[in-house]
């Protein structure tokens, strides 16, 4: 038995494409016809790389409503908790040490978004 | 692109590269790229172009629809900061993942429902996961109800030596795509008549970085890394160790002929994520299989 996926898929464009529909079914909610600008807030440690994103939003939003839209892309950097201490600092990395007591592991309390954040729309009436 | 796998639309006209990653630059990118995808050839751009154009109709829009739309709208300062204009801004905070974390929770429940334990196998190509899963269905034998769903972007290789075992197996074939999502694993399903109580063993797209983000519905998320490949991909690739449950270490009756420190690549992984579940085995050799076997009997 073989499945068949038609989709043209590296892991930003399934994202883009998602955030395309969820764009497209939002607007039509608002009775917008035009979408001028979509903000996004995606985490450094997202797993998203914003040059693929950027990329894949273009070839996403083809042929759509969304095709002249300005995607801002908000990067939010990383803020971890020491586990230990509860020291609140910037890491590297996962593979990060706290900066004050020097324990290993941490407990990611920004970084990691991948939200659509607003859109800016205009309302046919 | 997704460089790591080289998944990438490879005609890509498009080329984005630039300097940092600040927020203004990517925009600008982006602006740019459009240019060249799209240039003016159909459509009526310009119509849709100036906001203004409209604005004399409908000063009175702000009422009605979007309280009843969006019951937690902050559209309404900025509607009134342009009294003129139909622009609206609305309030969205969807998260992108959403709809495949959704799905995938639809399958954790309808295999829960069964009493279906789903494990989530994940690594570089080559790691062997096929050959684990071949000797590991053979161990089962008798024990335990069987079935596999195998991903790959080309070929039904895998799941012809899948099929050889006698276990049920569907492919899926993601053609350029990178990774399994959780809507592929739910019409997999539809055609797969798993037993109650069994195991469902999801062979993902090889691939360290992809896969990692979607969830498809697994109990069990399980990275496999034989000793050929460097201790430090854990390093490299910590978001696919950091979402893992469980850490396989394969082809280890290859140690004594490569250059594999073992305490090192557990060392990293555990440092990515300290909750990590680390077993070593040989799937050729089988030497360390009874306790993944046992471990399979306890899911």
């Amino acid at each position: 038995m073989e499945i068949d996926v038609n989709k043209q898929v590296m892991h930003e464009l399934s994202i883009a494409i998602s955030i395309v529909d969820t764009v497209i079914k939002q607007a039509a909610m608002a009775s917008a016809h035009r979408v001028s600008e979509v903000e996004l807030e995606i985490g450094v440690f997202s797993g998203i790389e914003y040059k693929s994103l950027e990329f894949a939003l273009g070839v996403a939003s083809k042929d759509t409503l969304l095709e002249e839209t300005l995607f801002r892309i908000k990067r939010v950097e990383a803020v971890a908790e020491c586990p230990d201490c509860e020291h609140l600092y910037t890491p590297e990395g996962m593979y990060s040490y706290c900066p004050e007591c020097n324990k290993q592991g941490i407990r990611l309390i920004r970084g990691t978004e991948l939200q659509i954040k607003s859109l800016l729309v205009e309302q046919n009436e | 692109m997704c460089e790591t796998c080289g998944c990438g639309t490879g005609n890509n006209p498009v080329k984005i590269s630039r300097p940092g990653e600040s927020e203004q630059e990517i925009h600008d990118d982006h602006d740019h790229s459009h240019d060249h995808d799209h240039p003016h050839d159909h459509d009526h751009p310009h119509d849709h172009d100036h906001p203004h154009d409209h604005d004399h109709d409908h000063p009175h829009s702000h009422g009605h629809h979007h309280d009843h739309d969006h019951p937690h709208s902050h559209g309404h300062h900025h509607e009134h900061e342009q009294e003129s204009s139909t622009q609206r801004l609305i309030k969205v905070e969807e998260d992108i993942l959403g709809k495949n974390n959704l799905m995938a929770s639809r399958n954790r429940g309808y295999l829960e429902a069964k009493g279906v334990v789903a494990l989530n196998l994940m690594s570089s190509p080559g790691s062997g996961k096929t050959m684990l899963l071949e000797k590991t269905i053979l161990a089962l034998e008798g024990l335990k109800a069987v079935a596999v769903i195998e991903g790959d972007q080309q070929t039904l290789n895998d799941a012809e030596r899948i099929h050889k075992t006698g276990a049920p197996v569907i492919q899926i074939n993601t053609g350029s795509g990178c990774h399994l999502d959780a809507d592929m694993i739910r019409q997999a399903l539809d055609h797969l008549q798993l037993k109650e109580e069994s195991l469902l063993f999801i062979e993902n797209v090889g691939n360290l970085v992809c896969p990692s983000l979607f969830e498809l519905g697994e109990k069990n998320r399980i990275v496999i890394i034989s000793v050929t490949e460097g201790e430090d991909k854990p390093l490299k690739y910590p978001t696919m160790f950091e979402h893992a449950h469980t850490c396989i270490i394969n082809k280890t009756d290859l140690l004594p002929y490569v250059d594999f420190d073992t305490a090192l690549l557990k060392k990293h992984a555990l440092s990515v994520n300290p909750h990590l579940h680390i077993m070593e085995l040989s799937a050729q050799t089988g030497e360390g299989m009874e306790q993944w076997i046992q471990w399979l009997m306890e899911l």
